[in-house]
């Protein structure tokens, strides 16, 4: 303000509207050093465009116009309209079997894997000696969980002669195939993605570390037990965490492939009970070349995922607090 | 943690040792349920190991960790199993993984400096999209990608699981970069350029040297992510010569069925060495890893 009043007096004339030389090149140099900023910053993006269009964003869009063709990647294809959509729900009865696999997959084995995860986070969040070593141990899995050899060892860990049957024979419990099993084949992929709940632990834990410590003290000074405590602090504090984790781990259970194809020797044995959706899109495209109608499943896959998370998030307005509202 | 004991207040010492005593009664409880709980969790894993020493016999007559007689005939009949030894198989693993692991260190650390450092139009726009590529489920990009690298003759090379990696396709990992890019001070860039230095001397002397941690997490993870992974070399790899240790072992699975398991464990057991080792000497950056971003 006064710097103003310093350069124009009120009683001496403004010059002459209309930029001065100088300025006129200063406004020049610094749209010629904005356009180089922008250029340089296009070309650090370069290799990800090139990859967007051709890995990502291309295919993506090659997929929904081949789920309205027959293509089959041998010879001529046809536009077909909505006849895959149409038949995946009228006249598929495995598509229809994988998805309800998939999604008894998803529910059963993803609110069970968070509700280890949150457990064991809060036992190891008190204060526990060797807690790096704990974390490792339960960590572990969730590395190995989506390898084939963790298949392989799971199928015999469940097969007739394995290790789950002599432990039952401890208590004397006859076991039997689970693996051969259709009522119980699905049970065994949930058993494994449960046990895997170690990363979502380790998000558990560092969220819990964001807790001041000093709610605790003024809540226990003030008499409330643990319960209370859990209930009043550390949930709805902990609830953008449990968000995250459960949108993350919904969108990579729905995708799980590796484990049921080993487990099911590729076809979703026994009779379809292990056939996941991935599977079944897998099948079609790559087995029977029917790749018009996969890319058709594929995409219905996409509407999936993203609608569950577009209402996740729609629903965590009504429980997840975040603390500066 | 003195000031802390100071402002509280002092309970009466019977009471206070009861406490004591109760406190480490249930420390000592909580050890012991977390130790069993540990160990229920890796069984599966050490019955695998203990099970690929065990003569092929006893694999299923004696279920106890311990075997009574070790031998490594399960190694050396597993590694011969299939067409080529397993040596073969690794090499092809191998290859694929330091290919991708180079591949996003590169290319995703190029994008995530230009998304944290660089202002340019529309930045918001191609941000949203990144974030949004990490969600996909590669099922829907998987066929059109394969008539791509089929029309490029790239199937059975290692091509299509490198080179995408070179163009930043992990979206993950660039969101993992810009955040810790985002953390580091600005006026370091900001002296750099004032000495002169551009974008490029800015990223490869200043940025990149400062995120290590995340260029670690990165590469531990890929290199975790892409030996294990089986869909896309299942698709891109089908002739045998080229196959990797996944789809090697899934081959061994269906092609000696329910014989074998002896073997079958051994290869088993050795292909999650790797990954194994990684954990261990990188777990520092994988818990960050798993912390900032949420990554599996």
């Amino acid at each position: 303000m006064t710097d103003t009043q310093v350069r124009a007096p009120r009683d001496v004339p403004h010059p002459a509207p209309g930029p001065l030389p100088e300025a006129v090149a200063h406004k020049k140099a610094r749209r010629r050093r904005r356009r180089k900023e922008a250029l340089t910053g296009y070309l650090f993006l370069a290799p990800w465009f090139v990859g967007l269009i051709a890995v990502t964003a291309g295919p993506l869009l090659a997929s929904l116009y081949l789920s309205f063709t027959d293509y089959s990647l041998l010879g001529d294809y046809e536009w077909v309209g909505f006849a895959n959509y149409a038949e995946m729900f009228t006249d598929d009865p495995r598509f229809l079997k994988a998805l309800t696999n998939t999604a008894i997959y998803v529910f059963v084995s993803v609110p069970l894997q968070l509700a280890f995860a949150l457990a064991l986070a809060l036992v190891l969040d008190r204060g526990i000696q060797g807690l790096p070593i704990y974390r490792s141990v339960y960590y572990l899995p969730s590395l190995l969980g989506s390898s084939v050899a963790i298949a392989v060892l799971w199928r015999k860990v469940f097969g007739a002669d394995g290790l789950f049957n002599s432990f039952l024979d401890l208590f004397g419990i006859e076991g039997r195939s689970w693996i051969g099993d259709p009522s119980t084949a699905l049970g065994t992929l949930i058993v494994l993605n449960v046990w895997t709940f170690g990363s979502p632990m380790v998000i558990f834990l560092a969220g819990l570390r964001q807790i001041p410590a000093s709610y605790y003290e003024a809540a226990s000074i003030d008499g409330a037990g643990w319960v209370r405590r859990f209930r009043s602090i550390t949930l709805p504090l902990l609830t953008p965490i449990i968000f995250f984790n459960l949108v993350l781990q919904l969108i990579n259970a729905f995708q799980s492939f590796t484990q049921a194809f080993v487990v099911s020797g590729g076809n979703g044995q026994p009779a379809d009970s292990t056939l996941f959706y991935t599977m079944y899109v897998y099948i079609k495209g790559f087995n029977s070349f029917e790749m018009g109608y996969a890319s058709a499943m594929a995409w219905f896959l996409v509407v999936i995922v993203g609608s569950l998370t577009a209402l996740n998030f729609i629903m965590s307005r009504y429980w997840v607090f975040y603390g500066d509202k | 943690m003195t000031s802390d004991l100071k402002t509280r207040p002092q309970p009466n010492p019977t009471l206070f040792a009861k406490a004591l005593f109760a406190l480490r009664g249930r420390k000592l409880l909580t050890h012991v349920f977390l130790i069993l709980f540990g160990l229920v969790m890796l069984y599966p894993l050490l019955w695998m190991v203990s099970s690929a020493v065990k003569p092929e016999g006893l694999i299923f007559r004696e279920q106890g960790l311990i075997p009574s007689s070790v031998t490594w005939d399960n190694f050396a009949d597993g590694w011969n199993a299939l067409r080529h030894p397993f040596s073969h198989y690794y090499v092809n693993s191998a290859v694929i993984t330091a290919g991708a692991v180079v591949g996003n260190l590169v290319a995703c650390s190029l994008a995530a400096y230009a998304f944290a450092r660089i202002e340019f139009p529309l930045k918001r726009l191609w941000f949203a999209l990144m974030l949004g590529s990490i969600m996909l489920p590669l099922h829907v990009v998987i066929v059109p990608q394969y008539i791509l690298f089929s029309e490029l003759n790239w199937i059975n090379t290692y091509l299509p699981l490198i080179v995408p990696k070179f163009l930043a396709t992990d979206a993950f990992f660039i969101f993992l970069m810009v955040q810790f890019i985002r953390t580091l001070p600005r006026d370091l860039d900001e002296a750099a350029r004032i000495d002169g230095a551009g974008h490029w001397r800015i990223y490869s002397r200043i940025i990149m040297p400062l995120s290590m941690p995340a260029l670690a997490t990165t590469a531990i993870f890929t290199f975790i992510w892409t030996w294990n992974d089986f869909l896309s070399q299942l698709i891109f790899l089908t002739d045998p010569d080229m196959h990797t240790v996944p789809v090697a072992l899934r081959t061994f699975l269906d092609s000696s069925g329910e014989s074998s398991w002896g073997p079958m464990f051994a290869m088993s057991a050795l292909s999650l060495a790797p990954i194994f080792g990684f954990f261990l000497a990188g777990q520092k950056y994988l818990v960050r890893g798993i912390a900032t971003t949420g990554l599996k």
